[in-house]
């Protein structure tokens, strides 16, 4: 079966009448079938999405995404089927309001055909840890999709959808994306709104699209962007549309992220795309952020203290799943948490729970904060002389299944070079840098806050140079 | 002193009954197994994280916010999203009226 056609492309042939929203549909829902046992799905949402499409055909919502069908990461509230964020604490939860992005696609007749699987709570960089089971790598069936929206990415370039959502709180979109060969773009702290969206660190959340083109991901993203009344982070957007070509930049190689530790043909194939960059006419020099190398340290503190107060919420009293035979509230909370909730989100609770207690929050929280005010200094420092900032979105290609899963702190290693973005607030690319030892590797671009539509512009020119 | 505090020990040394204490705060009812698991992993985590205290940060104040919104309000008005109570508690384990019932606090 021959790929999507562009996202713009679907919506304007159902608006022409060209082509059906209901046949759209089906055709998602049929992939979705035969590429099940990459297990990037957790659920469909086929009847809503039938009724959905047949209110699209009948005249319904012919806006700039009319008909095109999407899938959405398993932590977005969507109706027609669970929100279970990969958790068994979440299973049989019904939403009972969904996210501002999904009102927002839909009201454009964007239609979600199915939930996308995750790492539990999105706590992972392999969505290996997802109580649904692994999701595979569509390029290589023994390795890992990169987490933890690693079932959107997968669904992407599996053809199940044109788009999907992810989240991205230390590099959850753009390293799944680079795991498997899509676009995955995060974009500035508060530019989509979180509200109905599973929180997990709250100061670095942020929604993001995963498409297999940069065109796609700018028009979701003008789509979702923009300030939210039931989201008090959100900031105005800027259009993201009709992108322009990418003036001359000034483009700095982040010194540091191209250190030891990166595989050697990924340091290949970054170099390469420099190369290509340079031919383009743009002006590349080396850059220094000598913090980067805390900003892991930094986003392990923060992240888990943040989990923890987060996931404070998952009581036994206000969700599905609950111990029934509790003799009274206190045991009620401590079996229906220890019941529900899946290893990783236990060790991400303790930890955060250990930093913010009295006596270590000085040494741990706060400090991580100060050290965070460092690193959003050196990158203020960097943007007033370049435009943007460039390396590898992960130090390597996706590992091999099970290869990580007994070592939590080389599982949280592969984020090291995509964390930065989110502790500074801004925006952050990745985009296909081609093949290393025949895996999919990314390149990343970083840009200032709000600069998401020049970032955009230079990513689809460096798309066009890369292909 | 204080109901945690370890001031008078190694940081990042989690002991089998740090692991207990925490896992209380945290509400979390853990097996043997995990207790031995999670003061392995967690002592080495925080061990890898003591790599910020050696982080010169002279002069700076800590982040709280990114984008450098400030006192972000709304009029003080009901809205309708048009949901009743009805629909927001649909999934909660226990109702009776427009209220979560839970197990009894003492005893």
């Amino acid at each position: 079966m021959a790929g999507w056609l562009p996202i713009a492309e679907i919506a304007a042939g159902v608006r022409a009448g060209e082509l059906k929203a209901a046949d759209l549909v089906e055709r998602a829902l049929a992939v979705i079938e035969a590429k099940a046992e990459y297990n990037a799905i957790i659920a469909t949402t086929a009847d809503r999405a039938r009724e959905r499409a047949a209110a699209v055909d009948a005249g319904d919502n012919q806006g700039r995404l009319a008909g095109v069908p999407f899938i959405a990461k398993d932590n977005f509230l969507v109706f027609g089927a669970d929100t279970t964020a990969a958790s068994n604490i979440l299973r049989g939860f019904d939403a009972p309001y969904q996210s501002t992005a999904i009102e927002k696609l839909e009201a454009e007749g964007a239609i979600c055909v199915a939930k996308a699987n995750l790492d539990a709570f999105a706590h992972g960089s392999s969505t290996e840890n997802s109580d649904f089971g692994t999701t595979f790598n569509p390029v290589d069936k023994t390795r890992v999709p990169g987490g933890s929206s690693g079932g959107s990415a997968a669904a992407v370039m599996l053809e199940l959808a044109p788009f999907a959502l992810g989240t991205d709180t230390g590099g959850s979109i753009r390293l799944p994306a680079s795991y498997c060969g899509a676009v995955g773009l995060k974009p500035t702290y508060g530019l989509v709104s979180r509200s109905g969206v599973v929180a997990m660190g709250s100061s670095l959340d942020c929604i993001g699209p995963l498409t297999k083109t940069v065109a796609d991901a700018a028009l979701v993203l003008d789509v979702m962007a923009g300030r939210d009344d039931l989201d008090s982070t959100t900031i105005e957007k800027d259009s993201y549309v009709d992108l322009g070509i990418a003036p001359k930049a000034k483009i700095g190689v982040i010194k540091e992220y191209m250190g030891e530790g990166l595989q050697p043909a990924v340091r290949t194939q970054i170099e390469a795309a420099i190369e290509r960059l340079k031919a383009a006419g743009h002006e590349i020099v080396e850059v220094s952020l000598p913090s980067l190398p805390a900003a892991l340290a930094v986003y392990y503190i923060l992240c888990p203290a943040e989990v923890s107060s987060n996931l404070s919420r998952y009581d036994g009293q206000r969700y599905a799943h609950t111990y029934k035979d509790a003799k009274n509230l206190d045991e009620s909370y401590m079996k229906s948490r220890s019941t529900g909730f899946g290893k990783e989100a236990k060790r991400r609770i303790m930890i955060g729970t250990y930093v913010l207690s009295s006596g270590y929050y000085d040494a741990y929280y706060k400090k991580a904060q100060t050290v965070r005010t460092k690193i959003i200094n050196e990158f203020a420092a960097a943007f007033e002389g370049i435009d943007f900032l460039i390396g590898p979105t992960a130090p390597g290609t996706a590992f091999k299944i099970g290869e990580n899963v007994a070592d939590p702190l080389q599982m949280y290693l592969v984020d090291i070079l995509t964390v930065a973005a989110n502790l500074a607030g801004v925006p952050s690319i990745s985009v296909p840098a081609g093949l290393a030892d025949g895996l999919p590797i990314g390149l990343q671009i970083m840009a200032p806050q709000r600069a998401d539509r020049a970032l955009l512009e230079i990513a689809k020119q460096t798309e066009g140079l890369l292909a | 002193m204080c109901d945690f505090c370890y001031n008078h020990r190694q940081m990042a040394d989690l002991t089998r009954d740090d692991i207990l204490k925490l896992a209380r705060l945290a509400r979390l009812d853990l097996t043997d197994d995990e207790v031995a698991e999670y003061s392995t992993e967690l002592t080495e985590i925080l061990q890898y994280v003591e790599l910020l205290q050696g982080v010169d940060v002279a002069g700076l104040e800590p982040t709280n916010q990114v984008t450098g919104l400030t006192n972000v309000t709304r009029a003080d008005e009901v809205h309708d999203y048009g949901y009743t109570p009805a629909d927001l508690l649909k999934g909660v384990p226990a109702v009776e009226g427009d209220q979560i019932k839970v197990k009894r606090m003492i005893g």
